[in-house]
């Protein structure tokens, strides 16, 4: 076994430097990335020290207490979450089914998007609004950490080459329509049409650390509680509580569970597979 | 010495493969299994899975977001989501593909390695691209053992080749020879 007692020492100070680089990213700048889930959040400052070349966390810790610049390139890096448009088409066909019934029997609905990152779900979730003639009845909130990503989501351009597997997947989610008719492409990439995000408020917003701020008649967060630590996403689990209104739907990812949530009892499930629960008291 | 964690990884070749070698674990090791097979985004809920049951009489399951780890069960890495480690429970990511793979062999490892040290048993099965290798020599770095399918006897030999000039590895073997290996390893 190779020098094993030296290695668990380099482990240890490893967490050591990242316990101290969280704390010093917090006290320098605000943002609280101590309760993120450690694996993920260990990959992604390692990336981080590869893109500055530096070997060592401390080092990486040096640079960003010291150069703002630095802290923003790290910030996209542990804030960014990669989506697709119609991720999981098994889910937007749910969608149609259980919870568009729902939103027409209200005059006007809210939907947040909660940690939106480059915009893929919000646009999705646009078209399929559209699709279904609620689009001037809705109003979609999408809200990010980070104000970067979030110019990126009101842009609404995405890789060219990723109209393939988007197409695809709107057609599995039950599109109604030919999804080349959203976008143009340009030389910069596919651009999604501006009439998409009229109904649409982008607005940073910190799940962490930030308040509820309106009432919503959809919470829309997948894929995002996964990159949180228990405690934090029981925080976060409140928050969607007490944003919810009476009998609103929250959706999660494939993966994610409500049981963490204070408040399991309080929903019932709309569509257990694909991760809908309804608000129920 | 005692192990807690048997990581395999596969890819082209690998629901065979790795069919096979849950087959002939013992059924008197413990140790939990995780298994990372490279597929399609697309590929149907429950599919592998269920593949997997029927080899075995070990619980299979993919597991949710900080599921705790248990011991004996098989746990397969969704589709589309790298599984992580993170002391006892899982964590699930949609992080970049790695080397063009979610689930990518390298992170299961690397996380496997970061928390089992001296604990975790890798294993890289056959396939065509060169993940693993270096979750293997993490593994390996952090002592814990290293278990190669033999090239030869792998459908793809890539993924084994890849992983055999990455690190030492401590056993090269076909995948029949595998479990009698662990049975030595973890049941002396």
């Amino acid at each position: 076994m190779a020098l094993p007692v030296e290695r668990d020492q380099e482990l240890e100070l490893e967490q050591i430097e990242i316990e101290l680089l969280l704390e010093g990213i917090h006290r320098r700048y605000g943002f609280d990335f101590r309760q993120y889930a450690p694996a993920s959040l260990r990959r992604r400052v390692r990336r981080r020290m590869d893109g500055e070349k530096v070997e060592t966390i401390s080092a990486l810790q040096n640079l960003l207490l010291h150069d703002p610049a630095v802290m923003e390139r790290l910030l996209l890096d542990l804030s960014v979450n990669v989506t697709a448009m119609f991720r999981d088409p098994t889910f937007f066909l749910s969608f149609r089914e259980k919870v568009v019934p729902m939103l027409r029997t209200y005059p006007f609905a809210r939907l947040w998007v909660a940690g939106c990152s480059t915009g893929e779900e919000v646009y999705s979730l646009a078209i399929l609004l559209a699709e279904e003639g609620l689009a001037d009845r809705v109003r979609i909130y999408a809200t990010d950490i980070n104000e970067a990503v979030l110019d990126q989501a009101r842009l609404g351009v995405f890789p060219l080459d990723k109209m393939q597997e988007y197409t695809q997947n709107y057609i599995r989610a039950g599109g109604t329509r030919s999804f080349s008719e959203y976008y143009v492409a340009r030389y910069d990439g596919a651009r999604f049409a501006r009439e998409l995000a009229e109904g649409v408020v982008f607005a940073q917003h910190n799940l962490v650390s930030d308040a509820a701020f309106n009432e919503f008649n959809v919470i829309m967060c997948r894929n995002v509680l996964i990159y949180f630590a228990q405690p934090l996403q029981e925080r976060v689990h409140g928050l969607f509580y007490d944003s919810l209104a009476m009998f609103g739907v929250l959706a999660l990812g494939q993966k994610e569970t409500i049981r963490f949530s204070p408040h399991e009892p309080s929903f019932e499930e709309l569509d257990a597979e694909e991760r809908l629960f309804k608000k129920v008291r | 010495m005692s192990y807690e964690v048997i990581a395999i990884g596969a890819s082209w070749g690998g629901l065979q493969a790795v069919g096979t070698l849950l087959e002939g674990i013992p059924q008197q090791l413990d140790q939990t299994i995780v298994v990372a097979q490279h597929r399609s985004a697309e590929s149907s809920r429950g599919v592998l899975e269920s593949l997997l049951q029927r080899h075995i009489g070990r619980p299979v399951s993919e597991p949710g977001d900080k599921e705790p780890v248990e011991p004996r069960h098989v746990y397969v890495a969704p589709a589309d989501y790298h599984l992580l480690v993170e002391d006892s429970h899982f964590a699930l990511s949609v992080d970049a593909r790695v080397q063009f793979a979610r689930p990518s062999i390298d992170v299961l490892f690397e996380s496997v390695a970061q928390v089992y040290r001296d604990r975790a048993i890798g294993i890289v099965l056959t396939g065509a691209n060169e993940d693993g290798a270096a979750g293997l020599a993490a593994i390996k770095r952090n002592g814990g053992v290293s278990i190669v399918q033999d090239p030869q006897t792998a459908e793809r030999r890539m993924m084994p080749d890849a992983a055999i000039a990455g690190s030492v590895a401590d056993a090269i073997l076909p995948l029949e020879q595998i479990g009698p290996f662990l049975y030595g390893l973890c049941c002396p």
